[in-house]
C-alpha cells in the first residue's frame, strides 16, 4: 500500500504535440492518500482512462512523474508497480476454470498454493461465485464474467492500488447496486486504495470518500460528495453533478457586487480577485418562489415524486427551481429568490467568491 | 397452428439442380465405374465389390496412402507452427502491415503448375539456382531427380513456401481481433509471454486455426499438380502420392474400375479425417 503522487503530469497521444488542445491530460498534480476510496468522475473523453492507464503503467506520460510512496515509478511496467486494474469489459481467460482465473494473478507471483486457495475462496464467497469455481470461464454469462474480472483485481491483498475503469457498464442494473455496495464494503474491510473511474455521478458519489472531477484533461475539483454538491469550484462541476444541474446566469460585476439584468444578486461572500467572464451559479435546490425577486414565466412543471422541478424563463434564459409543495402552474408569472449563502460568482467557469468557511 | 408452405421447395430447387450437376451426377458415374469392368468400346461387365477388395489388399495402394499421410503430416507439422510464429511476429499496426500482408499473399496467387515448374528449375542440380548453389558452391550432394530424400525435402519445402501464408493470414486475422484490454490485463496480472500465448492468443486463434488446419489438410491430401510437375512422382515411386497414383491408374493404364474404387476410398478418407478433426476441435463449444 502506498500514497500515490502525480507530479506535473501531461500526456498526449501525439508525440509531436505542442498546443494545449493536443494534450489529453493538461498538467495534473494530485496526491492519492493511502487507503482512500476515490472516484474519478467526468464525461467521456475527458482523460479519465488516460490518467488511470498512466497510474497503472500501461501508458508512459509525455511529461511529469508518477510516485508511489516517493519512489519514482514513471518508467516501470505494470507488473512491477504492484497494482490491480479492472477493465470496462470483462477480460477472462476463456480456457481456464473460474478458480484458475481468480488464482492467475497470485500464481504468476509465486504465492504458495494454500494461500492462493484461501484468497480465491474468500473472493469467490464475496462475489457469490463459489458454486461456479469449477466452471470453464468461457461458459459464464456476461455478468458473471465481469464479476470474475473484478475478482482478479481484488484477489491480491498486497497491491498499492486497485483501479476500476467503469467496471459496471456491462452489468445488469439490479446487480450494479449490489456490486457497488460490495466494493464499498470491501474497501472498508481491506483499506486498500481504490480508484473508481466513471461518468456516472451516482456511482461516483455512492462509492467514493473523495471525488476527483475531470474535464478536458484538467482536474476541476476534488472533494467529498457533499462538498461537490454544496460548493462546486467550477460551473462544470455544478452542471455535471446534480439533477438538474446548477443554473448558470450571465452577470455583470460593478463596485464589488454582482448584477443580473441590472438587478443586484446577493452572493455568499466577497468577490475574490480573478478575471474572466462573470457568471452567477445557483443550484435549483436553492432557488425559491417568493413574493419578490427576479420575475420569470413558468414554462414547465415536472412532478418527479419527492418534489417538483419548475422550469422558469428569465427572459430567454432557462432557470430550474426545485419546489417542495404547491408548485405554480404553467404560464404563471413568478418571482425567483436565490438563497444568498448558496449563490456564487464564477469567472471563466472558476469559483470567484469567498465562502463563509474559507 | 403451424403454417405449412410447400412452395419453399421451389426456392431450394436451383441449388439442388446445381449440386446435382456439379457433384452428385459426376460422383454417381464414379460409383457406377467402381463396380464394373471395361475393356473399351463402352462395354461394361458387372464386377461387384471386387475392385474395393483388391484395392484394400494392394500393397501399391498402401504405399501410396502411407506416402500421402506422411506428406500431409509433415507439411502440417511445419506449416501450422511456422504460420503461427510468423503471424505473432508481424506488426499489428502502421505502414508495415499492408506490406507484410501483400508479401505473404503473393505465393498463394501463383498457379499451381507454375509453382511446380518454378521449383523444378530452381532445384535442378546443374542449372537451378538452388541446386547449383548446394552442389557446386556448398558441395552438398543434392539431386531431387535421383535421390528420394532430396525429392521429399524439395516437395515439402515447396508446399511450405506455397501455403504457410494461408496459416499466417488466418492466424493474423485471429490475433488482431483480440482487444487490447486482454494484453493490458495480462500485464497487470503479471503473466509471462508464454502465458499470454497459451491463455489469450491461442484460445482466441483456435477457431481460425481449426479452419486453417482443415483447409491445409484437405488441400495437401488431394495435392496433385505441384509434385507432378516437380518430380512426376519419382525418383521411382518415392513421391507418388495418392492422387498421382490415381491418375496413373485411371488415365495411364485406363483401369477405370479400380481407379473409381480408389477415388471413392480416397474421398471417404478425406471426409472422415476432416469430420473427426472438426468434431473434436469444436466439441467444447456451446
Amino acid at each position: 500500500m502506498a500514497k500515490i503522487t502525480l507530479s506535473q503530469l501531461r500526456h498526449s497521444y501525439d508525440p509531436e504535440a505542442i498546443t494545449e488542445d493536443e494534450f489529453a491530460l493538461k498538467m495534473i498534480d494530485l496526491d492519492w492518500d493511502d487507503g482512500g476510496a476515490y472516484a474519478l468522475l467526468g464525461p467521456s473523453g475527458c482523460g479519465k482512462s488516460t490518467l488511470l492507464n498512466i497510474i497503472s503503467g500501461l501508458l508512459e506520460p509525455s511529461e511529469g512523474r508518477v510516485l508511489f510512496d516517493d519512489k519514482d515509478v514513471t518508467h516501470l511496467p505494470p507488473d512491477q508497480r504492484n497494482i490491480a486494474q479492472v477493465f470496462q469489459f470483462p477480460v477472462i481467460y476463456d480456457t481456464m476454470s473460474v478458480y484458475d482465473n481468480l488464482a492467475f494473478p497470485l500464481r504468476n507471483r509465486g504465492v504458495a498454493s494454500d494461500k492462493v486457495d484461501a484468497r480465491v475462496r474468500e473472493i469467490a464467497e464475496m462475489l457469490e461465485v463459489t458454486e461456479m469455481l469449477k466452471v470453464r470461464a468461457a461458459n459464464l454469462s456476461p455478468d458473471n464474467k465481469q464479476k470474475i474480472s473484478m475478482g482478479r483485481g481484488l484477489v491480491r491483498d498486497d497491491v498499492n492500488v486497485v483501479m476500476f475503469d467503469e467496471p459496471l457498464t456491462v452489468i445488469d442494473p439490479h446487480l450494479k447496486w449490489k456490486l457497488r455496495s460490495k466494493l464499498k464494503e470491501l474497501h472498508q474491510r481491506v483499506r486498500a486504495t481504490m480508484i473508481y473511474v466513471t461518468h456516472d455521478q451516482t456511482e461516483a458519489l455512492t462509492f467514493a470518500d473523495q471525488v476527483v472531477v475531470m474535464q478536458d484533461g484538467l482536474i476541476v475539483q476534488i472533494g467529498t460528495p457533499v462538498e461537490l454538491f454544496e460548493r462546486p469550484a467550477h460551473t462544470f462541476v455544478g452542471h455535471f453533478i446534480g439533477s438538474p444541474g446548477m443554473n448558470v446566469l450571465p452577470a455583470e460585476v460593478r463596485d464589488g457586487a454582482a448584477f443580473f439584468n441590472g438587478t443586484q444578486v446577493a452572493l455568499e461572500g466577497a468577490i475574490s480577485d480573478r478575471d474572466g467572464k462573470p457568471e452567477i451559479g445557483v443550484r435549483p435546490e436553492y432557488v425559491g418562489i417568493a413574493k419578490s425577486g427576479l420575475e420569470a414565466t413558468v414554462k414547465k412543471v415536472a412532478d418527479i415524486g419527492r418534489h417538483n422541478v419548475v422550469e422558469a424563463m428569465l427572459g430567454d434564459l432557462r432557470v430550474n427551481a426545485i419546489v417542495e409543495a404547491d408548485p405554480p402552474a404553467q404560464g404563471d408569472t413568478v418571482h425567483l429568490a436565490f438563497k444568498p449563502e448558496q449563490t456564487r460568482l464564477y469567472r471563466d467557469g472558476w469559483l470567484a467568491t469567498e465562502g463563509a468557511a474559507s | 397452428m403451424k403454417v405449412v408452405n410447400q412452395r419453399a421447395w421451389l426456392f431450394v430447387l436451383p441449388v439442388v439442380i446445381l449440386v446435382a450437376f456439379n457433384a452428385l451426377i459426376p460422383m454417381m458415374t464414379v460409383v457406377n465405374y467402381s463396380v464394373q469392368e471395361t475393356f473399351g468400346n463402352n462395354v461394361f461387365f458387372w464386377q461387384g465389390l471386387d475392385w474395393f477388395i483388391q484395392l484394400m489388399r494392394s500393397e501399391r495402394f498402401h504405399a501410396a496412402l502411407g506416402r500421402q499421410f506422411m506428406f500431409t503430416g509433415l507439411i502440417l507439422l511445419i506449416e501450422v507452427p511456422l504460420g503461427v510464429i510468423i503471424a505473432l511476429s508481424m506488426p499489428k499496426k502502421g505502414f508495415w502491415v499492408p506490406v507484410c500482408l501483400v508479401t505473404m499473399a503473393l505465393p498463394m496467387l501463383i498457379p499451381w503448375n507454375v509453382v511446380g515448374a518454378m521449383w523444378n528449375i530452381f532445384t535442378l542440380p546443374d542449372i537451378g539456382l538452388l541446386g547449383y548453389f548446394l552442389n557446386h558452391t556448398l558441395g552438398i550432394n543434392y539431386d531431387m531427380t535421383q535421390d528420394p530424400f532430396a525429392a521429399w525435402v524439395t516437395i515439402i519445402t515447396m508446399d511450405v513456401w506455397h501455403w504457410t501464408s494461408l496459416v499466417v493470414l488466418l492466424s493474423y486475422a485471429g490475433l488482431v481481433s483480440i482487444p487490447d484490454a486482454y494484453y493490458q490485463a495480462a500485464k497487470i496480472d503479471g503473466a509471462s509471454n508464454w502465458s499470454v500465448f497459451r491463455y489469450i492468443q491461442l484460445p482466441k486463434m483456435k477457431r481460425v486455426l481449426t479452419i486453417a488446419v482443415l483447409l491445409r489438410f484437405m488441400d495437401s491430401f488431394n495435392i496433385y499438380t505441384e509434385p507432378f510437375v516437380l518430380t512426376g512422382g519419382g525418383p521411382g515411386n518415392s513421391t507418388t502420392l495418392l492422387s498421382i497414383d490415381l491418375v496413373k491408374i485411371a488415365l495411364g493404364q485406363f483401369d477405370l474400375g479400380p481407379a473409381a474404387a480408389m477415388s471413392l476410398i480416397y474421398f471417404a478418407i478425406t471426409l472422415l479425417v476432416s469430420w473427426l478433426f472438426y468434431t473434436i476441435m469444436t466439441k467444447d463449444e456451446n
